[in-house]
């Protein structure tokens, strides 16, 4: 299992329902069933890594996280992951406000475009940078909205969802927790984040 | 009580699949019977090495309740006054389905499936058992199927069924040993029933608007273009396999078909432990995706274990028993862990 996902596994508490949006090869939900008691389901449209979670027993919803997140109903899961996909659909904040509807835990995995090497690339060369993190050409990458760490969370905090942990992640999507100059060192980072109590006067 | 089997039953007797079949099929669901261009109506599926590997599984098909293959139905003799039923058969519902098939299993020595697989009708039977007996199933496989069918689709087999009973021929459901019966009734049914089977798109890939064996138009009311004589051809043929009270007993079954109407269902299947494979076809117009949300809707909600996939296929609602590889491919991975999880050596 990639990095990124073992934190993101350490974040879900035992027995939740789990919604992984662009769950892959169903690593994450397949580890989160077999050792921690969840359930849930996953969320995949690309055919070969859609039959290998259906091979290894995941649940898998071929449906398109950019139009179809409504066929979930409000609270219906406990946390939703969206790890390294935000960045792929067409209306992240609209995407936001279904995880902010599904469920009240989010955990979400991005890309930090503010990257240093990212600027690096774009300063010096005045070329997109293609890296591990960002492997495509800007003609054919699935990563149409690409941003800062500040950038998503702007965004998450205009959702009304609350960041309670975010911990940076290294190139190879290993956790930095003690990272400082997140914007600047960090290729992406996990959040946790919660939505907003709604508080009537 | 008609039935096939396919494969070789373990000695735990815990490799078996159970195939249910759509309205107008019967038990022969694989192989042939000695003519290899007339193999079984899931011959596509189910086989040595095809994603219902019968080198792996123990197979079983049956024919309905109510059908005419070779199990008790309404052209039956009652053994009470020894006279064929007719339309004193009772109606049936889909739990009548799957209580017959249960028999079955109890007579073959075999507690618990690997899975139940079904399309069309077939699915619905699927979903029934799974509300009825979910322990029973380890697995289920529901493809273009529904959990209550909308106005239209009552509409479609109200259309047939009214053909059957309209034809004098029918007599009141007294036909049978008269030496007449409601073909013509009963080959309209099959006619507009085929075009809902298949989409627009499909029909013009076939036949476009092209003349049946002429460069020029006929100008007349026989067989002019080329789908009306295929038409024909269809519901002729149909004749030799089919009888018209089958069709108005099992069509009829659809119609009332609700089983998330007792609100209980839902939690019942997750209970049990049953997990979900439900499929469609993008361009299916009789029982399309719509229809397959619904039902996976209800599952997920009660959170029993559900995959969910649309699959793209040109040719309509009779995509279920084409060989599209996507589709076989999703029934392969699905089918392959459930051997897994129910222990069936690869």
């Amino acid at each position: 299992m990639r990095p990124d996902l073992d934190l993101v596994a350490s974040w879900i508490a035992p027995g939740s329902r789990v919604l992984d949006l662009g769950c892959g090869d169903g690593a994450l939900l397949a580890h989160l069933t077999a050792k921690r008691q969840c359930t849930g389901t996953g969320v995949e449209i690309d055919e070969s890594a859609l039959l290998q979670a259906v091979r290894s027993g995941v649940p898998v919803w071929a449906v398109d996280v950019d139009s179809e997140l409504h066929l979930f109903g409000d609270d219906s899961y406990d946390v939703v992951v969206l790890s390294q996909t935000l960045q792929q659909t067409r209306r992240p904040d609209e995407v936001l406000q279904h995880l902010a509807r599904i469920a009240p835990l989010s955990i979400l995995a991005v890309p930090n475009f503010a990257y240093w090497r990212h600027r690096a690339v774009l300063a010096l060369r005045g070329r997109m940078p293609m890296s591990p993190e960002l492997p495509y050409p800007w003609y054919r990458t699935p990563n149409i909205h690409l941003s800062t760490l500040p950038d998503i969370e702007d965004l998450l905090a205009a959702t009304g969802l609350v960041v309670q942990r975010r911990v940076p992640l290294d190139v190879e999507h290993r956790a930095q927790p003690g990272m400082r100059a997140a914007n600047l060192l960090a290729a992406g980072a996990v959040y946790l984040v919660q939505r907003a109590q709604v508080t009537c006067a | 009580m008609a039935f096939e089997t396919y494969g070789t039953l373990a000695p735990d007797r815990g490799n078996a699949v159970f195939v249910c079949h759509a309205l107008t099929g019967d038990a022969h669901a694989a192989g042939h019977h000695g003519d290899p261009t007339r193999p079984g109506w899931w011959d596509t599926l189910i086989g040595p090495g095809k994603p219902v590997d019968t080198d792996r599984f123990f197979v079983v098909c049956a024919n309905l309740l109510g059908g005419c293959q070779g199990t008790t139905g309404p052209s039956s003799i009652d053994p009470a006054t020894g006279e064929v039923y007719g339309l004193d058969f009772p109606l049936l519902a889909m739990a009548d389905f799957v209580t017959v098939h249960r028999a079955l299993l109890d007579h073959l020595g075999i507690d618990r499936l690997v899975a139940a697989i079904g399309g069309s009708l077939g699915g619905m039977q699927v979903l029934q058992w799974a509300v009825d007996a979910p322990e029973q199933l380890q697995s289920a496989v529901v493809v273009a199927a529904s959990s209550r069918l909308t106005a239209q689709n009552i509409a479609f087999s109200a259309v047939a069924r009214s053909a059957i009973m309209r034809d004098r021929d029918f007599q009141g459901g007294r036909y049978p040993g008269t030496g007449r019966s409601p073909d013509v009734g009963l080959a309209v049914a099959r006619m507009m029933a085929h075009i809902t089977y298949v989409s627009e798109e499909a029909l013009a890939a076939k036949f476009d608007r092209r003349l049946q064996d002429a460069e020029q138009p006929r100008y007349g009311f026989d067989v002019d273009f080329a789908v009306e004589s295929y038409l024909d051809h269809q519901g002729r043929v149909f004749l030799d396999r089919f009888d018209a009270l089958s069709y108005l007993y099992l069509s009829r079954v659809m119609d009332y078909f609700d089983p998330f109407a007792d609100p209980a269902a839902a939690a019942r299947v997750a209970a049990g432990g049953t997990r979900f494979l439900c499929l469609s076809f993008d361009s299916d117009w009789r029982f399309g995706t719509a229809h397959t949300r619904a039902m996976v809707s209800h599952l997920e909600r009660a959170r029993v274990p559900t995959t969910l996939r649309e699959i793209r296929s040109p040719w309509g609602h009779d995509s279920f028993l084409l060989d599209v590889p996507a589709y076989h491919d999703t029934v392969r991975a699905f089918l392959g862990r459930a051997g897994d999880a129910c222990g069936v050596p690869r």
